[in-house]
This record gives C-alpha cells, structure tokens and sequence, in this order.
C-alpha cells in the first residue's frame, strides 16, 4: 500500500516538476522574446511550407547556332568536276538573317589540255589541292512549310547567301566572292537538310593570261542546331 | 563503314538525350488577352491554337526571337513580344527582354567580322575584344590580305581607348602591334615568305544597331618594319559587324 502511495507521490511529483520546468522554461524564452519584442513574427504557429517554382530565363534552351557538314560536287573551271566536302557554321541573327563561316576542301583534276597533250602537267599533285573558307550573310527569302503526308508537316526555307573569302589552289591564295543559295528542309527543330548551290568567283593565272573563273559548287549538308 | 554509322548514331543519341533531359521546362502563366502558337518560327508561319489570360504554358526552346512552348498538348511557336507580359509562379515578370542600349555600355566581350581595303588588297577580319573599364579593352585579331601579287596574314593585338563610351555612335582610337606574314604568288618566281613586324594606329566609330548588334568602321595606319633598311606604311580601311555580352 505504502509502496503505492509512494509511486503515486512519485509520478506526481515528477508531473509537477515537468510542469514547473516548462512553465520556467516558457516564462524565460516569453521574457526574452519581449527583450526583442517580437513573440509571433519569430515563432509562427504553422510553419507553412512554400516551394517558389522559380523561373530561370538563362535555362531556357537557345537555338541560335547551326554547324553543318556537306560534301558534294565542285566544278574547278578548266579541271572538271571533283568532290567536294566541307563544314559550315552559321549564326542565325533572326528569323530573315544569318552569318555563316565556311570551309572545304576538294582537289581539281586534269584539264583538257593535259589529257590531250598526253605528258605535260599544268600542276603537281600537291598543287592540285584546293581549300577555300568564306564569310557569308545569308537571307531566308522563302521561308515555309513542306507537306510530306496529310498529318506531316516540315518547316523549311529557301535562302540567298552572298560573300567572300579566299581560296588556296596552286599553292597560291585567291580573293573569291560567293554567292547562292539554298534549301534549309527541318526534319526537327535541332536537325536539318541542306541542298546548297554556291558560285566561287576567283581570278586565275595558271593558263596564260589572268582571267576570272567561276566555280559552281552543289553540295547537300546534314546540319543541328545548338 | 560500320564504326561511322556507329559514330553518327552515337551522337544523335546524345542530341536525342539532351533533349531529353530538358524535360524540366519553365512554366509560366499568360498576363495578355490571349498567345498565338504559331506552326513554325517565322511571322509567315499560321496560328493554330490559342492560349488564354491565365493560362500555363512550358517554355522549350528558344530560336532567334521565337519561344517553342507547348500548353494544354499542344506545341508551337511565339513570338518574344507576346511573352514579354508572362508571369512565372512566382508572380513576377519573365526576363525576356531584348537586350538594350545599356547593355551595349556594360559589354564585357564583343566578336565580330570585319572587310575592306588594305593597300589596294581586300582584307578580311576576325576579331575578339574584352572591355577592361567602360574606357579602355583590349582586342586580339587575325586578318588575311589578299592581293595581286601576295597574300599576307596579320595577327594583332590592340589596346583601344573609347572617349565617350556612353554615346550611340561612340568614337575610339586604337594602338596596337602584331606581325605580318607575306607569301608571294609563286607565277613571280620568289616564292620566300616573309615576316615582319608590325604597329599601327587607328580612330574608328562603333554604332550600337540594336538588340547586341554593333556596326563599326574603322582606319589603320600600319607601319611594317622591313627586313630591308626602308619601312613601308600600309592604310586600311574596313567596315565590320560584330555581337556583344
């Protein structure tokens, strides 16, 4: 009984002391809090949880650069026909405009002359390399939309490029002017079809006197967008 | 043959996976009347559907002033200007703007294409320039001559100083030194290259266009210290664009 007793005194005891303490405890922190005289601000009764879905502009993916890699046919005038390849990058500035830096690289064959005359050679082998690399400006002057089926629809855009560069042939380099143009077929947003035709103007002394040459170049590229 | 197909298949499937990981796009609510999807990114390009004041949108890509978007299963394309007034969650206003005139004043780095006259050749110019303060950057250039009788590649570095930064049409000088490296064409029987070093000084005028867009014109005087005992001076007279951040 007396056992009893004493558990019973003893829980209460420890209830009251609880009690004490937080009510000790509470008048403490109450006084603190009035030091700096701020009880609700600091401790709100619900905490509530936001999750702010910032929007991050930077993030959004800008698609303003195309790299293309084409490879194709080159007419050198007086060597016929050889393939050529290349690369491209463009930056597109608008919707209507565009710069685009080329390169490519091809190698001339033998002119008519040269066959015909059986031994003597107008260029080495080495000499027969040619490289050239432009800068362009380009102007989507068409641009539409290509129906493949009823439900399939293709952005695409016929373009003009004009500009200049040079071109390395015969071990020399050529001022050279271009101008052409294009079909741009978007087989999705990031990935594109070209079929390009590009004149390369450049003077040229190899026969004789100097005389300007044009050299028509038909290529068809496989470009992305990043 | 193999390999490359491998190869090219690999990298589109990195493309592919790129896009894929994109998946978390921006969300952000209408403000105007209504948004206009457009079919493709061009002003040509017809609308076929329509998104509503308080609508949500996904903003996926971005080309030229063209925003791909896709709301309600629907994805097409429009234009900056009818974005401009969108909120995001938070209730504030996409950051879409153009960038400005005052952005033009605080460029850190301008890139740009240049061409015109050099001694009666044709000049052609890359270059790369990094403002120091509003009053002074540094510019680093490669330009290739091509004449009659030669081709010539100069590499250069310039120190350029710009009097009234804040101007639309802002005036600067430049000073600057490089090298010269000549090869004559081979029908003229010399066929040594030379290089020689080079300095020069310059005044020319940088137009803010617009959005980061910059015209510039600019003259050279170039002093090229020949090997022989004589100097030659070279003028050059270009026009180039070039974008700015």
């Amino acid at each position: 009984m007396a056992n009893r007793f004493c558990s019973i005194l003893l829980s209460q005891l420890k209830l009251i002391s609880i009690s004490i303490f937080l009510f000790v405890s509470q008048a403490v922190t109450a006084i603190e809090d009035n030091k700096t005289g701020s009880i609700a601000e600091d401790n709100p009764v619900i905490e509530p949880i936001i999750y702010r879905k910032e929007v991050n502009e930077s993030r959004i993916d800008s698609e303003n650069f195309e790299a293309t890699l084409f490879a194709g046919v080159l007419s050198i005038e007086d060597f016929g026909s050889s393939g050529i390849t290349g690369a491209r990058f463009a930056f597109h500035v608008s919707e209507l405009f565009f710069f685009e830096a080329s390169a490519g690289q091809s190698k001339a064959g033998e002119t008519s002359y040269e066959r015909l005359s059986g031994s003597a050679k107008l260029l080495t082998d080495e000499q027969r390399n040619l490289s050239y690399y432009d800068v362009s400006i380009g102007y989507n002057v068409l641009p539409g939309e290509a129906f493949l089926t009823k439900n399939m629809a293709f952005n695409t855009a016929f373009y003009l490029v004009a500009g200049m560069g040079s071109t390395r042939f015969a071990n020399d380099e050529r001022k050279t002017i271009n101008y052409g143009f294009g079909y741009r077929f978007l087989a999705t947003d990031w990935m594109a079809v070209h079929a390009d035709v590009r004149d390369h103007v450049f003077d040229m002394e190899l026969l004789g006197e100097v005389k300007t040459t044009h050299n028509v170049e038909m290529s068809f590229g496989l470009s992305v967008f990043f | 043959m193999p390999f490359y197909l491998l190869l090219i298949f690999s990298i589109f499937q990195m493309f592919a996976g790129a896009v894929v990981a994109g998946e978390q796009y921006q969300q952000v609510q209408i403000v105007d009347p209504y948004i206009e999807l457009q079919t493709g990114s061009g002003s040509g390009y017809p609308v076929f559907y329509v998104v509503e004041r308080g609508g949500w949108i996904e903003i996926i890509k971005r080309k030229t002033d063209w925003f791909k978007v896709r709301a309600n299963g629907k994805t097409g394309w429009v234009r900056r200007e009818q974005l401009e007034q969108t909120l995001t969650p938070a209730g504030k206003k996409l950051d879409i703007r153009d960038a400005s005139i005052n952005d033009f004043l605080r460029r850190d780095w301008e890139m740009g294409l240049s061409s015109g006259d050099y001694n009666g050749s044709t000049i052609i110019t890359a270059y790369s320039g990094y403002a120091l303060s509003e009053n002074l950057s540094v510019e680093l250039s490669l330009s290739h001559v091509l004449g009659k009788y030669s081709s010539s590649i100069l590499p250069n570095l310039d120190l350029l100083a710009h009097p009234f930064p804040e101007w639309r049409v802002s005036p600067y000088f430049a000073l600057g030194t490089g090298k010269i490296k000549t090869s004559k064409r081979t029908v003229l029987a010399q066929t040594d290259d030379e290089t020689d070093t080079t300095s020069h000084v310059g005044l020319g005028v940088r137009i803010y266009l617009s959005k980061r867009y910059i015209l510039r014109l600019d003259y050279k005087n170039f002093v090229v210290f020949k090997s022989q005992d004589k100097n030659q001076e070279n003028d050059t007279w270009q026009i180039g664009f070039a974008v700015f951040y």
